[in-house]
């Protein structure tokens, strides 16, 4: 059992360092890439502007639900009045960044991975090495960037979103008084929480759009590969986010 | 072996017997384990990724199933090299893919998109795509698969025309006789990774070889067998599997 145990941790060591020296040839290729500033819009609006109605409703549920729990529970201590704070510190701290990314996985991720996918599998990756085009950086580093670009935008208009739902509910329905939900609010959140907020969003960005790319770009050149490789992106994009939370939160702190 | 520049040169040889793993050996899509090929007087394996490139600008490649970039249009698809590669003006580019397209008989397809065009049509435009940079060296994986006799005799004539004309090197690997028979100008057939004849297709045809024989006779058995290696018919048939 150890022997099994000890197998399974070198393999997954060694997937690490396969991201991370893939994510090292991204980078290398990026300022390349950047010339080609046309691909990289194409792509931000892919991943982002075609994010955007599944972005934006749900940010607006979201925002609502909260509206509704935060009041509930606020009005016990009597404190309606702090619901624009709580509401906008979470979203914008927590729920923006998170569940943006989450939704970027299913939505963006698995359309980039499956895409890289079916080029390498319909030899599309190959011909442009035949034709002296390198596909990691014609191909693979706009796509990457693209979503590195559209996630922290499509996380700003979710927690923008967010609280104009919370506000809805709480001010327009709840009967909260509208200038102590804004005025708290711009009192008490803080530069560094949006801070905290833009930087989560940023790693999830690289991290989701990095493990889409990775996994199309090495997905088994047959139907089931990209399947296979369909579905890990999602798996690994929301542990990964989810994971990474934590260990930014904590460093906030 | 040796490929003559000028010429169509056909490789031959029954399925999984390493033709397409040379064509990726030629263009360094792998890299060799051991030995050396050297591709219009240069080494392969000494090259860096940039001189690689410089070469690989000369060379075009016919991928079997055609491997159009499925998100652009056929016009798009032959200006992919030359946006890649040239700062050309939009119309030099446009002449010139009008140029390639009506080479290849589909300069009326120019703006379809790859999933609107048959398994032939494909094939013909990466065809067009592949001489657009005007390459010395044209390589062809298997050109004929798949395709109705008449896609078939286009391609054929194709090849022929495009390799004399623009005075290309054609290297075709094919496993379809009588078509590479009318084509070739040099045969090399292969089995079990190793080069077992070579000559003009006449020469092949009376090759005092068992295994040429029986690949250029398209015969079920010989030196290539039939069955996949099994044990013994008759004892597998009477084993009664958990009995003993």
């Amino acid at each position: 059992m150890l022997k099994d145990l000890w197998s399974s941790l070198a393999e997954s060591l060694v997937s690490l360092g396969e991201i991370v020296h893939f994510l090292l040839r991204l980078i290398v290729n990026v300022p390349r890439a950047l010339l080609r500033y046309d691909l990289i819009v194409e792509q931000i609006f892919n991943a982002g502007a075609l994010s955007l109605v599944i972005i934006m409703l749900s940010g607006l549920f979201v925002g609502m639900v909260l509206g509704l729990q935060g009041f509930q529970l606020l009005q016990r201590f009597g404190s309606e009045e702090a619901l624009g704070t709580a509401t906008a510190i979470g979203l914008v701290k927590e729920l923006g960044p998170v569940i943006t990314a989450l939704l970027f996985a299913g939505r963006a991720g698995t359309a980039l991975a499956s895409e890289i996918g079916l080029m390498r599998a319909t030899d599309q990756l190959s011909a442009m090495e035949m034709m002296a085009v390198d596909p990691i950086q014609r191909v693979v580093v706009p796509r990457f960037l693209g979503g590195v670009i559209a996630m922290p935008l499509l996380a700003a208009i979710f927690s923008m979103i967010g609280i104009y739902g919370a506000q809805l509910i709480g001010v327009q329905i709840m009967g909260v008084d509208s200038g102590s939900f804004w005025s708290q609010m711009r009192a008490s959140v803080d530069f560094v929480d949006i801070t905290e907020g833009i930087v989560k969003s940023l790693i999830f960005g690289v991290a989701c759009s990095l493990i889409a790319v990775y996994e199309g770009y090495n997905a088994t050149p047959t139907a089931e590969g990209v399947g296979t490789a369909t579905t890990r992106t999602v798996v690994l994009s929301a542990v990964m986010t989810l994971f990474l939370d934590y260990l930014i939160t904590a460093m906030f702190l | 072996m040796d490929i003559p520049r000028g010429r169509v040169t056909a490789v031959m040889g029954p399925s999984g017997t390493g033709k397409t793993t040379l064509l990726r050996l030629i263009t360094r899509q792998v890299n060799a384990d051991s030995g050396t090929i050297v591709v219009a007087g240069q080494k392969l394996e000494s090259l860096s990724r940039s001189d690689l490139y410089v070469l690989r600008q000369r060379m075009g490649m016919l991928f079997q199933n055609g491997a159009l970039l499925t998100d652009l249009s056929v016009f798009e698809n032959v200006a992919f090299p030359l946006r890649e590669h040239t700062a050309l003006p939009e119309r030099l580019i446009r002449q010139l893919v009008l140029t390639k397209l009506q080479a290849v008989g589909l300069r009326g397809a120019i703006d379809l998109m790859p999933a609107e065009l048959s398994g032939g049509m494909s094939r013909r435009v990466a065809l067009a795509r592949a001489i657009v940079m005007d390459p010395e060296i044209l390589i062809y994986d298997e050109p004929f698969v798949g395709l109705d006799p008449i896609s078939m005799g286009v391609i054929l004539r194709l090849i022929r025309r495009l390799n004399d004309a623009l005075g290309l090197t054609s290297i075709v690997v094919s496993h379809d006789v009588q078509e590479i028979s009318t084509v070739a100008d040099v045969v090399f057939l292969l089995s079990g990774g190793k080069v077992v004849a070579q000559g003009t297709p006449q020469e092949l045809h009376s090759y005092p070889s068992e295994i040429v024989r029986q690949f250029m006779g398209g015969l079920a058995d010989g030196p290539v067998p039939f069955h996949y290696p099994a044990p013994d018919y008759f004892h597998e048939l009477l084993d009664r599997p958990g009995e003993t």
